[in-house]
């Protein structure tokens, strides 16, 4: 299938071509601003000497394109330099444990939520406009309005402090340990941000439920005199799977940025809390590394989703441009 | 399926609503547009005609009345606030008492004064990003939908990067370069609605460029540009009425999570998200001050997403009317 390849192999170099232009517009937007980084990050604090070390620090002395690619360089090598706060460690070994902590946070909100919200979402769609689907639907709608942080505080107020004392209210994670031995700094977290997923996840899995339920083939199958069960299980349900792909990485992308507040919220130790303490801190080579791995993942998930897409359905194999 | 139908959703959609909108559009336009020059005299009627339909729908005159109340506490609230919001009134974290009714703030402010205050800059803006994102959306969508390929092309391209960042990564990003200015905040939330807004009406433009009128027009000699802006866009005004909506939501909640992670409003600033901020590590002793504000931020959001659904619903309704008639 030389013309599949083909077709795959333009989606990836799309997906390359769309992250060389992400790193440029993070490094754009940080360090080739007019003003000067170094008198950002100083603020109040600069003084001609500390403003020429730093400016020699960050290279800033060089021309803009020089300092992009070494820049890039860097990235590429899984070096995007030292930390400008504290002990000035590399960017690297700072995020490394964090990174594991944001994976283990957003896995365990869509190992719940995932599953709940399709099985919620193929009923909405098998009994449409019932009771229980506009009951759905008017609690999705109000769920997908609430910002995370608000839906967080709801839940801290209800399980943590005020009307139960289930859950512990902020995370007291010990970095010594692995986040899986210590689960209950996760339970809140993790019940936001899965919370925060289901709205969108239902709407899908309804719409394409009931796209399927009224297509030909499924209303040949009845008509053939198929038992309902039947033909839910052999044709309806494999072919509304299909767009789950795309709902699946979609959403998980959407964790990986949904992250910042909730992390921030539970006090969570991972890069979206490290993300608001850098930028506190204006700590620009951690700024970039974090906001550039947040916009990877996602154009990393959204073209793994586009070629499984491509592979696994035959109607696009043949009807792509 | 056009190519555009094809393109990865890159964009979470976002309920029926958002549903409804695209397929409104499609709708609206499958037979409006024919008609489009003759028909631009009952466009303002029909515009009205669809928020009175709109009211029938229970989620829209509860989502009006709630957004309503919001209004009401941030345009009534200033003028009858018991004291000045930056006053110092009882202890810190004060209970509810004669005094304050709803306690002190971690600075011993009164809580109620500073709810009272605290709803504008939110709703305002709120409001100006929301209106920035629709005009540059709408303007790129239409321009890269009517212009040839290579433009076109570039225009999509550079929308998808943007894509690529959560708005509030965005903000943040800019933020920590330029420090926490509103003018900032709103152009970056403004820009962060542009992509979807313009996938949108670049799918509908594409389509619409190949009708009658439009071909009539363009062998007139008229500009692409003044038939995208002029014959396309009065024709799809209410299907962005739904995506103002919607879009509002999203920069309410944004706005809000950008207080209250301390890069929105800034202190002593009476801010519901700040707010929820600054008294959160009270939130066993004095829970009002962050309780209350939780509460108004979630009544204005969800207020508002019903009352864009309704509208929604209220516009696939009406074109089947249209449709069928």
């Amino acid at each position: 299938m030389p013309a599949l390849l083909k077709i795959i192999l333009r989606r990836v170099a799309l997906g390359l071509l769309t992250l060389l232009l992400v790193s440029v517009l993070v490094f754009a937007a940080t360090q080739a601003m007019p003003g000067d980084t170094a008198s950002a990050i100083l603020g109040r604090a600069a003084t001609p000497e500390r403003l020429a070390v730093l400016r020699e620090q960050l290279g800033l002395n060089r021309p803009i394109a020089t300092q992009y690619f070494t820049w890039l360089g860097g990235i590429v090598r899984g070096d995007p330099g030292n930390s400008l706060v504290g002990t000035e460690e590399p960017v690297m070994q700072l995020l490394g444990p964090r990174i594991v902590n944001t994976a283990a946070l957003v896995v365990a909100a869509a190992f719940w939520s995932f599953p709940l919200s399709i099985l919620i979402g193929s009923l909405s769609g098998l009994f449409r406009d019932r009771s229980f689907d506009s009951s759905v639907s008017v609690g999705s709608l109000a769920l997908a309005a609430l910002p995370e942080f608000v839906l967080g505080l709801v839940l801290i107020l209800l399980l943590a402090v005020q009307v139960l004392h289930v859950f512990p209210a902020v995370s007291m994670v010990n970095p010594q340990l692995s986040i899986w031995s210590q689960m209950h700094n996760l339970w809140l977290p993790a019940i936001t941000l899965g919370l925060a997923c289901v709205p969108y996840i239902v709407r899908m899995l309804r719409g394409s439920m009931i796209e399927v339920l009224e297509s030909e083939y499924v209303q040949m199958a009845r008509l053939k005199g198929m038992r309902e069960r039947v033909v839910l299980q052999r044709h309806a349900l494999p072919n509304a799977i299909i767009p789950l792909i795309q709902v699946i990485a979609l959403n998980l992308a959407w964790l990986a940025g949904g992250v910042v507040t909730v992390e921030y919220l539970f006090n969570y130790p991972g890069i979206g809390s490290a993300l608001v303490d850098a930028v506190r801190n204006r700590d620009v080579p951690l700024i970039q590394a974090i906001v550039l791995l947040i916009a990877a993942v996602y154009v990393f998930l959204n073209l793994t989703a586009d070629i499984l897409t491509i592979l696994i359905s035959p109607r696009l194999r043949t009807g792509l441009r | 399926m056009s190519a555009d139908d094809w393109a990865p959703a890159t964009e979470r959609p976002i309920d029926a609503g958002d549903a409804g909108a695209a397929e409104a559009f499609n709708e609206t336009l499958g037979h409006d547009l024919e008609f489009s020059p003759a028909r631009r005299k009952h466009r303002r009627r029909e515009w009205v005609q669809l928020l009175l339909d709109a009211l029938h729908y229970r989620r829209t005159q509860v989502g009006l009345a709630m957004f309503l109340f919001i209004v009401a506490i941030a345009a009534v609230g200033p003028h009858v606030a018991p004291y000045s919001p930056t006053e110092f009134v009882v202890a810190p974290y004060a209970k509810p008492s004669a005094i304050a009714k709803l306690g002190g703030d971690n600075l011993g402010r009164d809580v109620l004064t500073r709810v009272l205050y605290g709803g504008r800059s939110v709703l305002i803006l709120a409001t100006i990003a929301t209106t920035v994102g629709m005009i540059l959306g709408v303007s790129l969508g239409l321009t890269a939908g009517y212009a040839r390929t290579a433009i076109d092309e570039g225009i999509m391209r550079l929308l998808d990067v943007v894509l690529a960042f959560p708005s509030i990564v965005l903000v943040l990003l800019m933020v920590s370069v330029l420090g926490p200015r509103p003018w900032l905040i709103v152009l970056i939330v403004g820009v962060t609605h542009a992509p979807p807004l313009a996938r949108v009406v670049h799918g509908v433009t594409q389509d619409v460029r190949q009708r009658d009128f439009v071909e009539a027009a363009e062998s007139l000699g008229v500009s692409h540009l003044k038939i995208a802006f002029t014959e396309i866009l009065p024709n799809i005004t209410s299907p962005l009425v739904v995506e103002f909506g919607l879009r509002l939501t999203y920069s309410i909640g944004t706005i809000a999570s950008l207080s209250f992670l301390g890069f929105g409003m800034q202190p002593p600033a009476a801010d519901w998200g700040l707010m929820i901020n600054e008294n959160r590590m009270g939130l066993i002793i004095q829970p009002y001050a962050v309780f209350v504000p939780v509460m108004l931020i979630a009544i204005l959001t969800i207020g508002v997403n019903l009352f864009s659904d309704g509208i929604g619903h209220a516009l696939i309704g009406l074109d089947r009317d249209t449709g069928s008639a």
